[in-house]
């Protein structure tokens, strides 16, 4: 029996690809093979199929590329139709950068809390916390948005509560649970040596943390808060329910607005494909998927110089 | 300030904000459930939705739900496990590896809506499947692959090198060592990862707005034919699930009772959510207990 298997090895011929563990090896390299291959071919079809629908619009429809990414105006159904999407990227990018400006110092104080201060109460209590956070799904988000911060910021400050606030609020709660366990993970990898060194030399806990714990570990937290950003720039229902869906920049954060997402969530369903209307809201999510890459893209830089 | 008084200020800070976390969760959960689970009733889970009256429920949204789940999971599970092993133990380490996981990352990073208006585009139109529970299915499994590839992955490395040695030493195939030793080993990791990836299929609603479709033909719950226009178990037909009819009505529903429907339906998502949550987390230490006889 030794003998055949070496013989099998070294002949490699057609007998040898007959024998069964070569074909059942055989049957399983094709079929991952074929899986991985419908991963790419997703990827691709996507890319290809958004890009070519987002272009047509320039294309096509004859818009000015700078006009769309820096028009005011968005009156798609005017004659003649005006295709203006700033308030939309204004919308997006102010909604995301405020979440992740509230939800950043919270998500690395419960970092640092489950990891340095007590990290026995933080694995048992607040991790399943976090999880449960990861776990409720947006549209309830929308929903307690809409019931209960709506109602509170129209209580509290001037207009009807619905706005860029409103918005970045609900996405600073859905993005808070990316944030915290890439945190977590980071302060956790930490080597202890460079803890105790620090507290050995005679620095405070909170010392350490400011002056060493926080400094080595920047860039991960950074990828928390980039991930968490990509997060919210994609969220779709939760924000357009609570946004006010009024496609101009508004002069307050208590004043409806729009994001990308919200303007294709609303006016996809009721244009017809091939019209102007619906190709220009194919352009933003080219916006969208473009603003993918390079949030990928940040995030591939700091794990570079994380490794580092 | 001295150092003793700082050190003092910031732990307080940080436990501070680590309280508000934990009262935002709280204070999540308890309102939607207060809100909600006096809506909740048998009738409520069962019944069809209603347009302009009241007592309206939402027993075939709920439906959809679960039946798009088990058709998506149907399509998602071989196509997650065999791409999760081939990145974890066929691909050589070098640049197409790389970037095969690159393209990975950014397709987990697609926003959902964008994965939806893809769905829309080659599914429903290009692929003529039309608004139907299939094109959800595939939607979500576009969306749902990159995290069971990441997680059958994860759970292929942490099987113990000698085993998977131990077992090529004897003879075996490299897939037969995969099936019969490495993917036993790795089942309690995957099913953990597998049953909460099923928890975020459940409440995904952005990419089923133009997949599946916002609304739903009436059922008739008798007709079990699978090809019959209105039988529950066609895949072909047009299907709101439970998240797309809370997104619904809370922005065009016109029943009076439309915040209590939307209160009701966000526990009854909320709940199924937390039981996929607390299921894994059970089975994921039974497993461990039955296969380390730790106690």
């Amino acid at each position: 029996m030794e003998q055949s298997a070496v013989k099998g090895q070294k002949t490699n011929s057609k007998s040898a690809f007959m024998k069964p563990h070569i074909r059942e090896e055989w049957v399983g390299r094709v079929y991952t093979f074929v899986c991985i291959l419908v991963l790419i071919a997703t990827i691709l079809a996507i890319v290809y199929f958004v890009a070519s629908k987002g272009l047509s619009t320039f294309i096509t429809n004859g818009v000015n590329i700078g006009d769309l990414l820096t028009g005011l105006k968005w009156d798609p159904e005017g004659e003649p139709a005006v295709f203006g999407a700033l308030p939309f990227i204004f919308g997006s990018f102010s909604t995301s950068l405020l979440a992740a400006l509230i939800a950043a110092p919270l998500g690395c104080c419960a970092a640092i809390f489950m990891t340095q201060i007590m990290p026995g109460a933080g694995r048992r209590f607040m991790q399943p916390v976090i999880e449960l956070l990861a776990g409720i799904p947006s549209v309830v988000y929308g929903f307690v948005g809409l019931s209960v911060i709506v109602p509170m910021l129209r209580a509290i400050f001037p207009g009807q509560g619905i706005g860029i606030l409103a918005g970045s609020l609900v996405l600073a709660v859905m993005i808070l649970p990316t944030i915290t366990s890439i945190a977590t993970d980071a302060l956790a990898a930490l080597p202890g040596g460079l803890k105790e060194g620090s507290f050995a030399l005679g620095a405070t806990r909170w010392q350490t943390i400011y002056r060493i714990v926080l400094p080595t570990t920047l860039p991960a937290l950074l990828t928390g808060v980039v991930l968490g950003m990509a997060r919210a720039f994609g969220e779709a229902l939760a924000v357009q329910m609570v946004i006010g869906n009024a496609p101009h920049i508004p002069r307050s954060l208590f004043e409806s607005a729009s994001t990308l997402t919200s303007a294709i969530t609303l006016s996809m369903g009721n244009t017809i494909s091939g019209t102007a209307h619906n190709n220009a809201l194919w352009s933003l999510a080219l916006i969208l998927l473009t603003m993918t890459f390079i949030f990928v893209f940040i995030v591939r830089v700091l794990e570079r110089r994380n490794h580092r | 300030m001295n150092a003793k008084t700082a050190d003092k200020v910031a732990t307080v800070v940080i436990c501070l904000f680590a309280g508000i976390i934990v009262l935002v969760l709280l204070g999540l959960l308890g309102f939607i459930l207060f809100r909600g689970l006096s809506h909740i009733s048998w009738d409520f889970l069962t019944s069809a939705p209603e347009t302009i009256k009241a007592g309206g429920g939402i027993g075939p949204q709920l439906f959809n739900s679960l039946f798009l789940l088990v058709l998506t999971m149907l399509i998602t599970i071989p196509l997650g496990l065999g791409a999760g092993i081939y990145m974890s133990q066929y691909a050589k380490p070098g640049k197409v590896t790389n970037s095969i996981r690159l393209v990975v990352e950014v397709l987990s990073s697609f926003p959902s809506i964008v994965v939806g208006l893809f769905g829309l585009l080659v599914f429903v139109n290009i692929m003529g499947i039309g608004f139907s529970l299939f094109s959800g299915a595939l939607a979500l499994t576009v969306f749902n692959l990159p995290l069971m590839v990441r997680i059958t992955e994860q759970a292929m490395a942490g099987v113990p090198r000698e085993q998977k040695e131990a077992s090529l030493a004897l003879g075996l195939s490299r897939w037969k060592t995969i099936t019969s030793v490495m993917l036993p080993i790795a089942m309690p990791a995957i099913i953990t990862g597998t049953i909460l990836a099923a928890g975020r299929v459940f409440g995904e609603a952005a990419a089923l707005l133009f997949t599946a479709g916002m609304s739903s033909p009436r059922l008739d719950f008798t007709d079990w034919n699978p090809l019959s226009p209105f039988s529950p178990l066609n895949p072909f037909r047009p299907a709101e699930t439970l998240a797309v009819h809370i997104w619904k009505i809370n922005s065009e529903g016109l029943a009076p009772d439309a915040g209590e429907i939307a209160a009701g339906a966000s526990a009854v998502l909320v709940l199924t959510v937390l039981l996929f949550n607390f299921g894994a987390r059970w089975f994921g230490r039974f497993m461990h207990r039955k296969f380390t006889a730790t106690r």
